[in-house]
């Protein structure tokens, strides 16, 4: 059984322009001490499916189980629930100076944590914690640290402090949304490398939530790229980069800088996503889509499997033998692997092992 | 932050000299030379009272002296005399603000619970039947005027009550509270409920909004992903995020009032600082309308210094900058 077993969730919300369906018929599994890479464009439902796992999304009209160690989250009382965040599930975001309140320093926040799953921690051994906590994720001088408050942290420090908040009860999953996206790129590097040291050391799984596949190639094992709210490639990391088959996975690989050199060649998906209000015909990628064919504009292409592979399933009406489909490839992008090399080996070298 | 409090203590200064010179200008310059002199000795003066007076007064010296006079003397904590009562104006002062200071203690302990918990009730339950209800009260009485409010609770409280033998409330005036503390106390259940009421109005409507702003924040977001119960996030960490714009608006508000709450104080009789200006003005009793509005002023400038001290308390942000 995996740590969290995702089936069919949808959610959708009212607005006065009418139903925004974030999400729709997503379903994934997390194993224990795994990293997941889930990627997408902005808007492509990547936070709401795991907020709403969470039972932080409102609202929202949602369906589908999420098995939490054989639990679904979705229909646990809140009590229960309250049990699950932080103590079995941590959380970080985007924005870590959004993320912690401007008037509680960390710290606290750390202790305030610890304390409420484990009501015989004293306020002075939470503190201690925290110091221990923001050593473990390599904040300089915690015992100093630990006073401040989060407007006095640099961005990555913040970052740090989340990771350290998060981690504060050797949660079993770490669901972790876009944690590097609001840092520059060296510190993103070193947070990353934080959460890997982390997970090593703790077992722990992590759903790793990103738009840019450099993030992905670095830590992730498995791989679901996520379009309008559906799933349209989900693979093993390599061959997400090698032998993607679905042509969103490789638009967004062709839009990946390469890193270093020929700049120019960066190649952006053209359009923008579709709004999830009045969803495409048949493919939803279709606009977009450089291989559309007659059939992708009236039939949902479903999940299947590419190359008899049981581990790699692509939404896509393209032929699933990856032969037939780099021939496509090469006729109409001129290229036979899946994407420009540049653009992998700098995703690579960032990833460390290939 | 230290220098900005004593830059915020300078500019409180600043703003209290040009109030002086203001009342000067407007009491003693405006009205012409003879005139303030034969206003303050009263109606039936003789020409010689009014000498002495103006002489008293230095009124008969050039205006420059004049001011320097009664700026001399407010310096000294000295508000002048008031020939109308024959007695000193910090004498009247003094009997008339534990008054005002009694009336808004009270009414503003209770309009912030009221005012702050009606609003996070309504923020937490948007556009629930509550919500509505907390709005429309809300509406209700931000709309209605005090002396209304006023009137119509001395018509139910007062007037009902007491021709049905039962004396609940007193129908009007004071009782300080070290003579009785309990009829202080009953005394000022109305007064304080009225001007509890219409000001609570506009707690509950900016607590509710700066409510639902900070409820939106990601640091609740992540205090929900730390698995804290509800009651704890709203309280914990939306109120007290919340509460600055309410603070900010309670200092200057409680600060205005304590200059007199002028419709209040007539309603229920209470020589307050607002109903001892009405009554001066009524009279003439021109040094004690500039001693109110000396001390009023005063209150408004202390408010602010309060006020911005205690947004430094609140907000670490500000502190360390
Ligand atoms: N409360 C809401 N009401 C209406 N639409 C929402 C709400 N929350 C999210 N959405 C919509 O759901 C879609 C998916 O959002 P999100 O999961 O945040 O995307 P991602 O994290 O992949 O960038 C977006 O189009 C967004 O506008
Ligand atoms: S189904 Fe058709 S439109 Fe959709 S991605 Fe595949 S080829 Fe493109
Ligand atoms: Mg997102």
């Amino acid at each position: 059984m995996a740590l969290l077993e995702v089936n069919d969730l949808r959610v959708s919300f009212r607005t006065p322009d009418g139903i925004v369906q974030a999400v729709r018929g997503l379903s994934f599994d997390v194993d224990t001490g795994k990293t997941l890479g889930i990627v997408g464009e902005s808007g492509s439902g990547k936070s709401v499916s795991t907020q709403t796992i969470m039972g932080l999304v409102r609202g929202a009209r949602v369906s589908g189980t999420a098995l939490f160690e054989g639990q679904d989250l979705l229909t646990m009382g809140s009590r229960d629930l309250q049990r699950v965040r932080g103590a079995e599930v941590g959380m970080i975001f985007q924005d870590p100076l959004s993320s912690l309140h401007p008037y509680y320093k960390v710290g606290w926040q750390i202790g305030e944590m610890i304390r409420q799953h484990d009501k015989s921690v004293s306020k002075s051994e939470a503190r201690k914690r925290a110091v221990d906590l923001l050593r473990l994720v390599g904040i300089p001088q915690p015992d100093r640290r630990v006073d401040d408050y989060p407007h006095q942290f640099s961005g990555g420090m913040r970052q740090r402090a989340m990771i350290a908040m998060a981690m504060a009860l050797n949660p079993k999953l770490l669901i972790a949304d876009e944690p590097t996206t609001a840092l520059d790129v060296t510190v993103q590097a070193q947070v990353l490398q934080v959460m890997k040291t982390l997970q090593e050391e703790f077992g722990t799984a992590i759903i790793m939530i990103t738009h840019d596949l450099g993030v992905i190639a670095d830590i992730a094992d498995e791989v679901i790229v996520m379009y309008a709210g559906a799933v349209m490639e989900r693979a093993g990391r390599r061959a997400i980069f090698y032998e993607n088959h679905h042509p969103y996975t490789e638009g967004l690989l062709q839009s990946l800088p390469g890193y270093g050199d020929d700049r120019e060649r960066l190649l952006p998906i053209p359009g923008s996503p579709p709004s999830l209000i009045n969803l495409p015909s048949g493919c939803p990628f279709h606009p977009r889509c450089p291989y559309v064919m007659d059939r992708c504009k009236t039939d949902v292409p479903e999940l299947a499997p590419v190359g008899g592979d049981v581990t790699h399933l692509s939404a896509c009406w393209l032929p699933h033998d990856m032969d037939a489909r780099n021939a496509r490839r090469k006729d109409v992008i001129g290229h036979a692997e899946p994407a420009p090399a540049e653009a992998l080996a700098g995703a690579e070298a960032a990833g460390g092992e290939a | 932050m230290a220098r900005f409090l004593i830059r915020r203590i300078l500019q409180g200064i600043l703003v209290m000299w040009l109030v002086t010179v203001g009342v000067y200008l407007i009491f003693y310059i405006g009205p012409g030379p003879g005139a303030v002199a034969r206003t303050l000795a009263g109606k039936s003066a003789t020409p010689q009272v009014v000498a002495e007076v103006s002489h008293r007064l230095l009124l008969d010296r050039p205006i420059y002296v004049q001011y320097g006079h009664f700026l001399w003397l407010l310096l000294h904590g000295d508000l002048g005399y008031s020939f109308y009562h024959q007695q000193s104006v910090n004498s009247i002062i003094g009997a008339a603000f534990p008054i005002t200071l009694s009336l808004v203690i009270g009414s503003a302990i209770l309009w912030i619970v009221l005012g702050v918990l009606s609003g996070v009730l309504s923020a937490v339950r948007a556009r629930s039947i509550l919500d509505r209800t907390f709005t429309l009260l809300a509406l209700i009485f931000y709309s209605m005027p005090t002396f209304v409010l006023g009137l119509l609770l001395l018509l139910v409280f007062y007037y009902e009550l007491t021709i049905h033998g039962i004396h609940a409330f007193p129908g009007s005036g004071f009782t300080s509270i070290t003579a009785n503390p309990w009829q202080w106390f009953r005394g000022l259940i109305l007064p304080w409920i009225t001007l509890a009421l219409v000001s609570a109005a506009t707690y509950t409507r900016l607590t509710r909004g700066s409510m639902l702003d900070v409820m939106g924040e990601d640091y609740i977001r992540t205090a929900r992903a730390k698995g804290m119960p509800e009651r704890r996030v709203i309280f914990r960490h939306a109120l007290r995020a919340a509460l600055t714009p309410v603070v900010t608006q309670y200092g200057i508000d409680v600060g205005v009032l304590l200059g007199g709450a002028i419709i209040t104080e007539v309603v229920f009789g209470m020589p307050g600082l607002g109903f001892t200006a009405v009554q001066a003005i009524q009279q003439q009793d021109l040094p004690v309308v500039i001693g109110v509005v000396i001390v009023a002023a005063a209150a408004v400038v202390l408010a602010n210094i309060v006020v911005d001290a205690l947004y430094a308390v609140l907000d670490p942000r500000v502190r360390l900058h």
